[in-house]
């Protein structure tokens, strides 16, 4: 079983959100999808100051076995990127929710984080996958 | 070990035969190389020995059953490459006059008109130089329809989450957003998905049909009308055109657009890398925009139509018309098979990937999508091996090659867990599918009494499991 720390929010596209105390949130991909990717091999993270609307592709992971987006679990602009990914993608495999965090972003509505998945809404999601 | 290790300074070609050749010496001091040339110093025997059992190596539709789904990997009749080999193909300069060409555009000319009955489409180039030269087309030729109407709104092109890799990426290569469309429970595009997310916004669709899930997409007429009264058009992905050859045409279908792989539907071997060819058929709002050059006939005689005759084509994708070779293996193929064998084609490529699925099926594997009936592949899911057993679906296809069987296609499509996209193709014999069954039953035992061997797995080739990590990450192609 994989882990979902309760303290974060999630989205039924496998990203986890953390909401940092200054109101910005940190966002990766979750243990889950890690699991079912596989070895990642390379990270495209976003551009520090580009902006994206909910839903919208954002950065992309690739394992040995697939290539997958990465979407803006929020609207907002983009902070800061994760510069270790570049060259050890594979802590996202090791540490998803530590050193595998992927960028960080301020919120246009913060009121948005309120429809995000709890953590055991996103159990249920991954368990009636299976 | 490589040729270039194998080298031996001062060893040459032909050791017994008597060197009373004098070098030649009359090259201007000048134009003579300053350092020996960095080639492997071997004889002749050694280099016939050294590629012969590399070929040895090869996992190869040659030497075995290779039911790689998607992929169509089927045997390519030798008489085909013979014939296409030919002095008089083989031979001809690319720039001959078209006067001096007609026996090659005269079967250039004929594979245009039996791609356009076989498909169902108004005209076709054979202009692209391979699949992806064909998709590009494919949606440069949408882009150009709409620019043409100066219609600029559209910048959307619909993906349904089965496809292949290719399309997205083709449509990002045009300069379009891409927007995917959710599958449902039975494997058919989500068309109240659809619905909602067409509008003015729509160029077009990139579908396959039947889909890289191993079904037919059964609304595809409601599907075309939904994108056409948005204003989009369809584009016909070719990857599958196998399973319905002879059967139904993607013209019939509402397409607007289609790429066909020859190299993979007729008669070229593929995988290795090229060369391919990706022809491209149109409906008739698309005929202005095809690529050229094409071969038309006028007075009995055939010539090649350039930018001068179509000043609104998307242009060349290469310097020639496609590849040659490949395009007329092409040609023969489909002379030789003809109306009737082009049906036959689909009807056992179909029965052959029915049957396989039928049989392991009652052996015990669990299918993804259980009641649907299979086109010319289906997809297997190993998700019970792994949760139970934690054998993945990648040992079994690493076990499968012990068993001398090349293994489907693994973790593709990406929306069934565990998945073995299975593809046998028309050209087996009942006995080979038969020997894959039993070594599918073999395996499946395996895993639970002997775990450690199925995990382990292959045994007996010149690898074991390959770094696929450290191959994606650090690639590294030159011998220095």
């Amino acid at each position: 079983m994989s882990n979902v720390p309760s303290e974060l929010r999630f989205t039924k596209s496998h990203e986890w959100i953390r909401l940092e105390d200054d109101g910005s949130v940190t966002i990766g991909i979750t243990d889950h999808a890690q699991d079912l990717l596989g070895d990642l091999v390379f990270v495209e993270t976003p551009e520090v100051g580009s902006t994206y609307a909910t839903g919208d592709d954002c950065a992309v992971v690739e394992s040995v076995k697939a290539a997958s987006d990465v979407y803006s679990p929020l609207s907002g602009e983009i902070t800061e990127v994760n510069e270790d990914l570049a060259d050890a993608p594979e802590v996202i495999n090791t540490d998803p929710y530590g050193k595998g965090w992927i960028f960080k972003m301020t919120l246009a509505d913060e009121g948005e984080i309120d429809s995000l998945l709890d953590a055991t809404a996103y159990s249920d999601q991954i368990a009636a996958e299976e | 070990m490589l040729i270039i290790e194998k080298s031996q300074p001062g060893r040459t070609n032909t050791a017994q035969i008597p060197r009373d050749v004098e070098a030649v010496t009359d090259i201007p001091e000048t134009m003579l190389r300053k350092s020996p040339i960095n080639l492997p110093e071997v004889s002749e025997m050694q280099t016939v020995r050294h590629y012969t059992q590399l070929s040895q190596k090869n996992f190869s539709i040659d030497t075995q059953f290779y039911p790689l789904g998607s992929c169509t990997m089927k045997y390519n009749p030798r008489g085909c490459n013979t014939l296409a080999m030919l002095p008089g193909f083989a031979q001809r300069h690319p720039y001959s006059p078209d006067n001096l060409s007609q026996g090659y555009l005269a079967c250039m000319f004929e594979l245009q008109e039996m791609l356009k009955t076989v498909t169902g489409m108004i005209e076709v180039s054979l202009a692209p130089m391979a699949g992806a030269q064909g998709e590009f087309a494919g949606v440069a030729m949408i882009r150009a329809y709409h620019d043409a109407k100066g219609d600029d709104e559209r910048t959307e092109i619909l993906v349904p989450d089965a496809a292949h890799g290719t399309n997205p990426a083709t449509a990002t290569m045009c300069n379009y957003k891409v927007k995917e469309i959710p599958t449902n429970d039975e494997g058919d595009v989500d068309v109240d998905a659809l619905k909602a997310a067409v509008g003015p916004q729509t160029a077009g669709i990139m579908l396959t049909n039947p889909s890289t899930l191993g079904v037919f997409e059964r609304r595809i007429k409601e599907i075309a009308d939904i994108v056409h009264q948005a204003g989009g058009l369809l584009y016909y992905d070719g990857a599958n055109l196998n399973a319905i050859l002879g059967k139904v045409k993607p013209g019939d279908m509402g397409f607007d657009v289609i790429h066909m792989n020859l190299h993979k539907t007729f008669s070229t071997p593929h995988g290795g890398g090229g060369p391919g060819a990706g022809p491209v058929g149109v409906s008739e709002r698309l005929i202005p925009y095809l690529p050229v050059p094409m071969v038309t006939k006028e007075n009995d005689q055939y010539r090649l139509l350039t930018e001068e005759d179509c000043p609104d084509t998307m242009g060349r994708l290469s310097a020639f018309m496609g590849n040659a070779g490949v395009l007329l293996r092409a040609y023969i193929y489909a002379a030789m098979l003809g109306r009737d064998g082009m049906q036959r084609v689909a009807d056992y490529a179909t029965l052959n990937a029915n049957y396989l699925m039928v049989k392991l099926k009652k052996a015990g594997f669990e299918l993804a999508f259980d009641n649907r009936r299979a086109t010319h592949e289906f997809i297997v899911t190993l998700k019970k091996q792994s949760k139970d057993l934690n054998v993945s679906a990648m040992d079994f296809a690493k076990r499968l090659l012990d068993y001398g069987y090349h293994a489907p296609t693994t973790y593709f499509p990406l929306l069934v867990p565990e998945c073995f996209l299975i593809e046998p193709t028309e050209t087996e014999t009942k006995q080979e599918l038969d020997g894959f069954i039993e070594a599918m039953i073999s395996i499946n035992e395996e895993a639970a009494s002997n775990t450690e061997t199925v995990i382990s797995a292959p045994h007996t080739l010149p690898v074991r499991r390959l770094d696929d990590v450290k191959a994606a990450k650090e690639l590294d192609l030159n011998w220095n």
